[in-house]
């Protein structure tokens, strides 16, 4: 069984981290869970990119956020992309598997994978 | 929806936008297959007009309102077995949202995948009290944010690590419940 002192480590690993965390440099990756989003599938995208950071080690450098609507139900599940001084990328009809690509071409390596962004 | 644990998780997203302090989950089975599903918050409340026109996106008292489509989903999702649905709101005090399904119908969408909308509203929402309980007889699931904030004390629950651990701890939980409907 999972036990509270298991988490009471994990705090004690945390809390040294917290600070690092508040830094405002790193990438964000926001999922529209909104009705039409949460339909569509957003909550498996979302859990994909949590499950992707985690395995990479990048808890600290990415985060992985919730939105409401964003205004585009009909391409939902959409994904957006936030990295420090480079214009937004919007991931539109998103799964887990594009997910998965989406985090090991762009967020890791640089390259928006513009098949899955708007307009294609 | 495809599962009835989505429809939770929209609905709960308006609890959260509400500005609740506390959410309670609770799903009950009970001998007969009858299944029903209580989310209470303590968030801003909706006058008795608002809970009309969010049951009914096509009663309008005004055009102000943008009509949405989460509350009329899980009305669906519970009349379509037999059940139904009832919200009794008031203004500053807040919400409960309680809606019965018939699990023994051919039409009952399966609860599916409880864990991952707790994890992803405790991981919207890290502040939130969040009380869970899924009952069957003789097995039950349940989850207190409020118990694991006391272990955690300054360290965020929306922090990945803790969130892993959570969905773990729900995971264990379900296994040992013999699946969900
Ligand atoms: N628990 C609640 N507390 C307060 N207001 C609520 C609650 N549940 C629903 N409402 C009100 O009813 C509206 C419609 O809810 P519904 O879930 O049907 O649609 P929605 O698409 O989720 O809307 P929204 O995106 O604005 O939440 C909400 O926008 C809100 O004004
Ligand atoms: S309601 Fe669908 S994106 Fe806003
Ligand atoms: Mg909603």
């Amino acid at each position: 069984m999972k036990s509270l002192a298991e988490l009471a480590a994990i705090r004690d690993k945390m809390k040294d981290k917290v600070a690092i965390r508040d830094s405002e440099s790193g990438t964000r990756i926001v999922v529209g869970m909104a009705t039409c989003g949460i339909a569509a599938g957003a909550r498996p995208v979302l859990a994909a990119f949590v499950e992707e950071v985690a395995n990479a080690g990048l808890n600290d450098a990415i985060t992985v956020t919730q939105t409401g609507c964003i205004g585009i139900c009909q391409y939902e599940p959409v994904v957006e992309v936030f990295e420090a001084g480079k214009e937004k990328v919007t991931y539109v009809k998103m799964t887990p598997d594009k997910a998965k690509r989406v985090f090991a071409e762009h967020i890791q390596k640089g390259n928006i994978v513009t098949e899955y962004t708007m307009g294609n | 929806m495809k599962e009835l644990s989505l429809n939770i998780l929209d609905v709960t997203e308006n609890s959260v936008s509400a500005g609740a302090k506390n959410i309670l989950i609770s799903l009950i089975e009970d001998e007969k297959g009858i299944l029903t599903l209580t989310i209470k918050d303590n968030g801003c409340g909706m006058t008795p007009e608002v809970v009309k026109s969010v049951i009914d996106p096509f009663y309008t008292t005004r055009t102000t309102r943008k009509v949405g489509l989460g509350i009329p989903l899980l009305k669906l999702a519970a009349e379509q077995t037999g059940g139904s649905i009832n919200i009794e709101s008031e203004v500053g005090t807040g919400t409960t949202v309680t809606a019965t399904f018939d699990t023994k119908s051919i039409d009952f969408t399966p609860i599916g995948d409880m864990t991952s909308t707790l994890v992803t509203l405790i991981m919207g929402a890290p502040d939130i009290d969040f009380e869970y309980i899924h009952q069957k007889p003789g097995v039950e699931v349940t989850l207190s944010t409020l118990q694991l904030r006391e272990v955690l004390g300054d360290v965020s629950l929306g922090m990945p690590e803790v969130l892993e651990w959570i969905r773990e701890y729900l995971t264990e939980q379900y296994n040992n419940f013999g699946g969900t409907n």
